[in-house]
């Protein structure tokens, strides 16, 4: 059997593929575990790879199939972040404290893509608990930037991207909590996509914010993006905050897609000093682009985005430090008991131990912004400011259809390089934590490299909650332009 | 609000940390500057602001009373650090 | 000095749902240990709560009936502290914004029926999860979630009680009133319903509200009155002798009959209550809540108020049969089988009862009489169709066996003798074989006649009408 080539294959021609005979699902996932064995070595994105089971589901779907099944993502691998539960998989998060953990039960969007005929292949690595922009904080290993291998991929969905960026995967699930989505998607150069809020269920996706995280595809183009939100998005009746709203056709949407007519803003506050030149100059070229292709684009102010860093680093971190309580030592997870045998001590070791040090340090300032003599002075008044930068987005969106921008300040940087700085790290969030903050759907498409290291960079659409089907064709007409 | 408000010592002691003084000294070092950050949301005069503090402005998502199966004890134990045949183990809690 | 004392009360009462607060497991104490537990009930990394909508609609119904102001938005809150009975190292429960706000229970004052209305104010009411039990063993301690989100429903009352006694009958109103509504069985040996107190002293003449200290861990409603008996007493000792109350939390040991101060760590906790981002805030509708109010059963005082005036019952037969709503239903029922009330009353609060007390039954597990079967013999007994002492006999046959009165009676030829030709017939024998008597009444012995009313209905076989013999004898023997 010839081996297939994955490094370039979409999940939509895979799909025309294997609908036309060209290979089965299980030469496919075959191909797929014979390509992380051959170079992910020198990339690190998967922690685990299970190609027993994997292979079973491609059986499986071979055999739907042949039973006259036909669906979009029958028999076609999907590589899923560490932080969603799969039955019979382990469920680290890239944590120590979650060693020996074996999922009793499947995510709500794992049993969905099941229910499409996906297979969940492996598990790619992240900042443990989703905390973190370089994927430098796994407990378990570095992944390197598929396009510079002394970059890291960014994060916390690290691995995601760079198994699709490095030809390991077609497609794969992340999370986004302020940009873990799509600021590794712009690192890597993949096409990334955070639904809005509610849209997708988080029952089985390990928690970090409750009220900002979301999941969603990474991809290698829109229509695969497009292809994985349809098979996830939709009410759960396991999670009361994702939202019984009718789930638009997404892929149907983005026919004819163009942006002619479409009206985009062009936020001030992102095009300000401390953006690195290049990058500011590939964003300002897509949006030449659009405008040329017949977009209305004008400059529109989003006055609080200074504050939505401030806003974020509160907001999640209270949510972070009760969500991360359960792992504790005494249910399931790591634990470690103390020479004086006591409870005190298993919380105490168990914790201290099993976390690193990103998620002590935001465990500490959640604990911190919540505790008697400081809720109002911050969480209550990051809380109010929440509203205001929510505010800003729906008055600007009153005017304008979508809103264009970079997703993160800079390519990808060097490995090791914000480690020791973690204020510098979560200020190169600024442009993606406010579409978490106000529940927006966000995509980020490559638009092009830096000139000198050839670096990708992306270029982030926010569209309203609930606007996945503009976002969706907004996107499709960008890639287009900027093919 | 002055950013050496944030005791590290009695965080951790609500969080379970158990670190050394070193570790203690690092954190407090670094989460110094961050909460100097965070504390220009003082800047902004909110009266008659509203807090949002869920992710969509909806209510009343609520679920029927009906009875859903529950996990076989065998899978509820499996993960335990420690377990008897029916019930989490831990060291003996003193009242 | 003389000191006064205000108690407050912060009672649980589990609500009567089918499945726990946030999760689809069933609610049950006779299940092994760890069998109604799913990943929410563990903690498990990505289970989300459900919120159940009866338990809202319990809570609510629970407000309605104290007079609380239902709130249009409410939200839940995370209260934060680690203990391996609360799987998420937090308790989903509310704190700023509670289903309902304000309310009252009626007592009397010194808790005693005679005392004067008093109304106790309740602070609010709130939804939350319970824990899970923890057993402790030799060398070490295990833990069963079964019990770990069960909803329980906490009513905040103000301190605005005198005395135990008073404390007592709050409690006793309470659950009357919650068991009427059907949201709680407030069964104390199941831990349906239990009380954390505060007490504090303050001198008379003053204001003020005294240092309070609060008390955990009784059970019963006994354990609750020592409880407060003691802490009253060693407070009243601490101020004579000139010293202070500590505010505290202190531990009711029920075998000692004691008070001990539970370690200041316990006091020190810092719960960071937040809003909980996993669950929808509950805005209920107007309509919602009239639809629920319209649901309501009558609260107990009103029964009573109408047992009274409408039924022109006594004040104590309005309150027992108020007091337990199986009970007034049954008697309702009773009246709506076409009995007179004032008989029903008699015959449920005297027979009935003892037969229920002899068996050790409750009137909620009778099947054998019905409110249709009771009517029917009352009917029998107040149309005169047959006397009290077989009716009696009837009540217990049917207690024992069921049936329907008028078929016993018409198949045994029970019904009474009220012919007054043949009841004179038999007074006449009775007279013939019992001359001794006959005379001595005749003589202006009156007791003698009711020896002869007792021949009558000997050789009546108990059918003859007593009252009608007695008549007739007198006539015979003017």
């Amino acid at each position: 059997m010839a081996s297939i080539d994955i490094s370039s294959l979409s999940v939509a021609s895979a799909q025309d593929a294997l609908r036309r005979g060209d290979f089965t699902s299980v030469e496919l996932t075959q191909s797929v575990l014979d390509t992380i064995a051959a170079k992910d070595g020198a990339i690190g994105a998967y922690l685990t790879v299970d190609a027993d089971g994997a292979l079973a589901g491609a059986a499986e779907a071979d055999a739907r199939r042949r039973a006259g099944e036909d669906r979009d993502l029958l028999g076609i691998p999907v590589a899923m972040k560490d932080i969603f539960n799969v039955k019979g998989q382990p469920c680290t998060c890239a944590s120590r404290i979650l060693e020996g953990y074996v999922a009793p039960f499947d995510a709500t969007v794992v049993a969905r893509l099941r229910a499409e005929g996906a297979i969940p292949c492996g598990r790619v690595n992240m900042d443990e608990f989703a905390m973190g922009a370089s994927t430098e904080h796994s407990a378990f290993q570095v992944t390197r930037n598929p396009v510079a291998p002394d970059r890291v991929p960014g994060g916390s969905s690290g691995g995601s991207a760079a198994a699709v960026a490095g030809g390991l995967a077609l497609a794969s699930l992340g999370t986004d909590t302020g940009g873990s989505i799509r600021q590794p998607a712009s690192f890597c150069g993949c096409v990334g996509l955070k639904p809005s809020y509610g849209r997708v269920s988080r029952y089985g996706v390990t928690a970090f914010a409750s009220s900002l995280d979301q999941v969603g595809p990474i991809a290698r183009d829109v229509e695969d993006a497009a292809i994985l939100l349809q098979a996830i998005a939709g009410a759960d009746p396991h999670d009361q905050t994702c939202l019984d709203r009718p789930v638009p056709d997404y892929r149907a949407a983005l026919a004819g897609a163009s942006v002619e007519g479409l009206r985009i803003g062009v936020p001030k506050e992102y095009f300000v000093e401390g953006t690195d030149p290049q990058v500011m100059a590939l964003v300002r070229a897509a949006i030449d682009k659009a405008a040329a292709a017949g977009a209305r684009v004008e400059e529109i102010s989003l006055p609080h985005t200074e504050y939505a860093i401030a806003v974020y680093y509160i907001v999640a971190t209270a949510e972070a430090s009760a969500n991360l309580a359960r792992f504790d030592g005494v249910r399931y997870g790591r634990r470690e008991v103390g020479p004086d045998g006591s409870l005190q001590s298993l919380y105490d070791l168990s914790r201290t131990h099993g976390f690193g040090p990103e998620v002590k340090r935001r465990i500490l300032l959640g604990t911190w912004v919540l505790s008697s003599g400081y809720y109002d002075a911050y969480y209550n008044r990051a809380l109010k400011v929440r509203t205001l930068v929510r505010r800003d987005f729906e008055a600007a969106f009153a005017k304008v259809d979508a809103i264009l921008c970079p997703v993160a300040p800079t390519p990808a940087f060097k490995l090791d390089s914000t480690v020791n700085d973690p204020l510098q790290a979560y200020l190169c969030d600024a442009f993606t934590v406010p579409a978490n903050l106000a529940g927006l759907c966000g995509v980020s498409i490559p638009c092009g490299r830096t000139a000198d290291l050839g670096l990708p960079v992306g270029l982030q659409i926010l569209c309203p909650p609930f606007a996945e089907p503009t976002l969706l064709r907004t996107a499709r007409a960008m890639e287009g332009l900027l093919k | 609000m002055s950013d050496s408000s944030l005791d590290v010592a009695h965080v951790c002691a609500l969080a379970h940390f158990d670190l050394s003084p070193e570790e203690m000294a690092r954190f407090q070092r670094e989460l110094g500057p961050i909460v100097a950050y965070v504390n220009k949301l003082s800047e902004l005069d909110l009266t008659g602001i509203e807090p949002t503090q869920y992710g969509q402005p909806v209510a009343n998502v609520l679920r029927e009373d009906v009875v859903e199966p529950s996990l076989d004890r065998e899978t509820v134990l499996r993960n335990a650090p420690d377990a008897s045949e029916t019930e989490f183990r831990m060291p003996r809690i003193v009242e | 000095m003389k000191y006064l004392v205000n108690i407050g009360l912060e009672t649980h009462v589990q609500l009567k749902t089918r499945t726990k607060m946030f999760c689809g497991c069933l609610l049950s104490t006779e299940s092994e240990p760890n069998t109604n537990v799913c990943p929410v009930c563990l903690g498990l990394p990505g289970a989300l709560p459900r919120a159940n909508k009866e338990a809202v609609k319990f809570t609510v119904m629970s407000g309605l009936m104290l007079g609380c102001e239902i709130a249009r938005h409410a939200e839940f809150a995370r209260k934060n502290y680690f203990y391996p009975d609360m799987s998420k190292n937090y308790q989903i429960s509310q704190s700023e914004r509670p289903l309902c706000l304000g309310g009252s229970v009626e007592i009397h004052e010194g808790g005693v029926p005679s005392g004067a209305p008093k109304r106790v104010r309740i602070n609010h009411i709130h939804l939350e999860e319970d824990a899970a039990k923890i057993n402790h063993y030799a060398r070490h301690s295990g833990v069963d979630y079964n019990r770990c989100g069960t909803p329980l429903m906490e009513i905040v009352g103000e301190p605005d009680l005198a005395s135990p006694d008073e404390a007592m009958e709050y409690l006793q109103k309470l659950r009357e009133i919650l068991v009427y509504a059907g949201v709680s069985d407030c069964n104390l040996e199941d831990g349906n319903m239990r009380s954390d107190v505060n007490v504090s002293l303050r001198p008379e003449g003053s204001a003020k509200l005294g240092t309070k200290v609060e008390i955990k861990n009784m059970n019963t409603f006994k354990g609750i009155h020592a409880a407060l008996e003691f802490e009253i007493a060693r407070q009243t000792a601490l101020l004579e002798a000139g010293g202070a109350v500590v505010q505290e939390t202190r531990r009711w040991d029920g075998d000692l009959g004691e008070t001990f101060s539970m370690r200041t760590k316990e006091n020190a906790h810092d719960y960071r209550y937040f809003p909980e981002p996993d669950l929808l805030p509950v805005d209920l509708s107007e309509e919602q809540v009239e639809q629920w109010r319209k649901a309501l059963p009558e609260a107990p005082e009103a029964k009573r108020a109408r047992f009274q005036e409408t039924l022109g019952l006594p004040a104590y037969d309005a309150g027992v049969l108020a007091a337990q709503k199986p009970l007034a239903d049954f008697f309702e029922a009773t009246l709506a089988a076409g009995a007179p009330a004032k008989l029903a009353a008699n015959w449920i609060m005297g027979d009935l009862l003892r037969l229920l007390g002899a068996a050790s039954l409750d009137v909620a597990d009778l099947r054998t009489v019905t409110p249709a079967s009771l009517a029917a013999l009352l009917k029998l007994v107040d149309a005169k169709t047959v006397n009290g002492p077989t009716a009696k006999a009837l009540l217990e046959e049917i207690f024992k066996k069921g049936g329907d009165p008028e078929a016993i009676v018409k198949e045994r030829g029970l019904a009474q003798v009220a012919d007054s030709g043949a009841i004179e017939a038999l007074a006449r024998q009775a007279i013939e074989a019992n001359p001794k008597p006959a005379a001595e009444f005749r003589g202006g012995k009156a007791a003698s006649l009711q020896f002869l009313v007792g021949q009558v209905m000997k050789l009546s076989k108990g059918k003859a009408n007593p009252k009608l013999a007695a008549e007739a004898l007198r006539k015979l023997l003017s």
